[in-house]
């Protein structure tokens, strides 16, 4: 069976706009529900819990709510950015899902079509172009205002989106350097079947490149403004920063935005990291299109579901993580962010790109071919990594003990600018 | 046709956008307008099957350079509508002079000059064979790292420089005034 072309794909095109923006979007939903539920559950308290059963139709209230409120337009506020802003917030982060692969492809009457909306040729270059252009809307957010915290809020957050923006970009260079390609199918293709021969197991890149994962991670954080890396917010110095201004459904626009980029930040890293939508220990699901046409595998309809399901619960699951984080970690002060940001994951993840590019020349030297081995190798020196860079993030709190922690608050406090 | 079109409509856009750019007195409205003069050209160079090329143009220019513009707009607070860059008789002079002679070039160029669609569809069709081949990546990392290295790391080195003369220049002087004191 080969890919739908024509009049067919422009129609597929269409069809899988519509239908994964509206994913999207019931995903946000869900997501802003379950965020409140996990804070609940790990705060003691039940959460919502009052509209609907397990207050799920909360979200549908708050929606409602946020549509029949005031929209309030300040005095000094610039109208025409003003009205912009929400909207730059909540575009990127939206259009960003259009290079996401979400399961393997779906065999139709027509031709198979595959479950991404753009296979672009960029690949992930496409994602830190318009991940990129997400910190105009709380540049301009802030600045439109007209509002001293809004203006502190988005300063921040330009600065800090800047800053992180360098160390997430160069956190997928060992992806680059390992698979050759930045196209997201063939990066997922690759970890399904990362062998010279016929694949007997996935190969995720989790184990070769875990450091890599945890700056991608770290950096999408940051990119996302969650906390602990919330400075444009920050409620207890700025009031809410940058949408301090904004009420109603321009309000929601932000909240949806994050949201929005939170989950697609889930998505790239189950992408990129965690094998797409491949299901661990099964072979069948090792479907691929390659650019001539050809199709390696066998799609078909129940495969394209099973592995929807696949994708849908690593990246809830990554969600879950951000959550986690968000109500576990304390905010930074903002010269650590800055620190961290230039001084430290800077360095980090340029020393660990030398580091991967050198191991895999000796790989290659020695003539592993790719595989079982070749991954072994890396998850090695990755586990070595980690242990260093444990010690190095640690700076003697945990290991060493209280003994020298409660010694020195003075020493400490200098140490930790060092961050 | 349709990719004629899309052309069309991109190089519209950025010229429109310019000019949209150079006419505004808010410098933070300039700077918006030129993120989307830049956008324009990112799709002028889509259509011209250079993809990597578009993104680096969006992700450097779009999303670092200009930010920082906007930082510093917003930091200094320059929305000073009233101000104006050129002014009386000799600006004017000078900035009309320039923009006649820049007109009167790209007149030439339209009405004289070869037409260079062939040209550009050679160098196209060229750059698809070369992607099919290597990807699109692999077009301009090929010969940056094979050909042009040395030109590659003596780049590096200036821009090496220029942050430390930035970061010497930027540098609080206190070293200097505990050296005197002693």
């Amino acid at each position: 069976m080969n890919p739908v072309t024509g009049a067919a794909f422009a129609l597929a095109t269409v069809g899988k706009v519509m239908v994964f923006f509206t994913l999207l979007m019931l995903a946000v939903m869900l997501a802003t529900i379950f965020e409140r539920k996990v804070c609940g559950f790990m705060q003691d308290r039940s959460g919502p819990n009052r509209v609907g059963p397990w207050g799920l139709l909360q979200v549908i209230a708050d929606g409602l709510k946020n549509l029949l409120k005031e929209e309030t337009m300040p005095a000094q506020a610039v109208r025409p950015f003003f009205l912009l802003a929400p909207v730059l917030g909540i575009l990127p982060a939206t259009i960003l899902f259009a290079v996401i692969p979400f399961a393997s492809p779906l065999p139709t009457q027509w031709g198979l079509v595959e479950m991404i909306v753009a296979d672009v040729p960029i690949g992930f270059l496409y994602v830190l172009a318009i991940g990129s252009i997400g910190v105009y809307g709380v540049a301009m957010g802030g600045w439109a205002s007209g509002s001293k915290y809004s203006l502190l809020g988005g300063l921040r957050g330009s600065a800090q989106m800047v800053s992180y923006e360098v160390a997430l970009a160069l956190s997928l260079v060992p992806l680059i350097l390992l698979t050759g390609d930045v196209r997201a199918p063939e990066i997922v293709s690759m970890q399904q079947t990362f062998t010279a021969g016929p694949a007997t197991y996935a190969t995720w890149f989790v184990f070769p490149l875990l450091i890599g994962l945890f700056f991608f991670f770290v950096s999408g954080l940051a990119e996302t403004n969650r906390l602990p890396f919330d400075m444009p917010e920050a409620e207890a110095e700025l009031i809410t920063g940058y949408h301090t201004e904004y009420s109603a459904m321009k309000f929601s626009m932000f909240m949806i935005g994050e949201f929005a980029h939170v989950i697609t930040v889930a998505a790239l890293v189950t992408v990129f990291f965690l094998g797409g939508w491949d299901i661990p220990f099964w072979q069948g699901d090792n479907i691929r299109v390659l650019s001539d046409g050809t199709v390696i595998g066998e799609p078909t309809w129940w495969k394209t579901l099973l592995t929807l399901g696949a994708f849908g619960v690593k990246t809830s699951l990554l969600v879950l993580v951000f959550v986690w984080i968000r109500w576990t970690l304390p905010r930074f002060r903002y010269d650590q962010l800055m620190d961290l940001g230039w001084k430290f994951m800077l360095e980090a993840v340029t020393v660990y790109i030398l580091v991967i590019a050198f191991v895999i020349l000796g790989i290659e030297a020695v003539g592993i071919p790719a595989g079982g081995w070749y991954a072994f190798v890396l998850f090695l020196v990755n586990l070595a990594l980690a242990g260093a860079l444990f010690f190095a993030m640690d700076r003697g709190k945990l290991i060493r003990g209280g003994a020298k922690g409660v010694k020195s608050a003075g020493g400490d406090a200098a140490e930790g600018r060092e961050g | 046709m349709i990719q004629d079109f899309l052309f069309q409509a991109f190089a519209a856009g950025s010229i429109l956008g310019a000019v949209i750019m150079v006419t505004r007195r808010n410098p933070v409205s300039a700077v918006i307008f030129l993120v989307g003069v830049f956008f324009a050209t990112s799709g002028m160079f889509l259509m011209l099957d250079a993809h990597y090329i578009a993104a680096i143009n969006v992700i450097l220019y779009g999303g670092a350079i200009m930010v920082l513009f906007l930082f510093v707009l917003m930091l200094l607070n320059l929305g000073h509508a009233d101000w104006r860059d050129l002014r009386g008789p000799v600006g004017g002079l000078i900035g009309g002079s320039i923009s006649i002679a820049f007109l009167g070039v790209l007149t030439r160029l339209f009405v004289g000059g070869t037409d260079a669609r062939p040209v550009v569809e050679l160098a196209g069709s060229a750059l698809r064979e070369a992607a099919a081949e290597q990807g699109v990546v692999g077009v301009v990392a090929r010969p940056l790292f094979t050909e042009y290295t040395i030109v590659l790391e003596v780049t590096g080195v200036l821009l090496l420089v220029s942050m430390v003369g930035t970061i010497l220049l930027a540098r609080r002087e206190r070293g200097v005034g505990e050296r005197e004191r002693t």
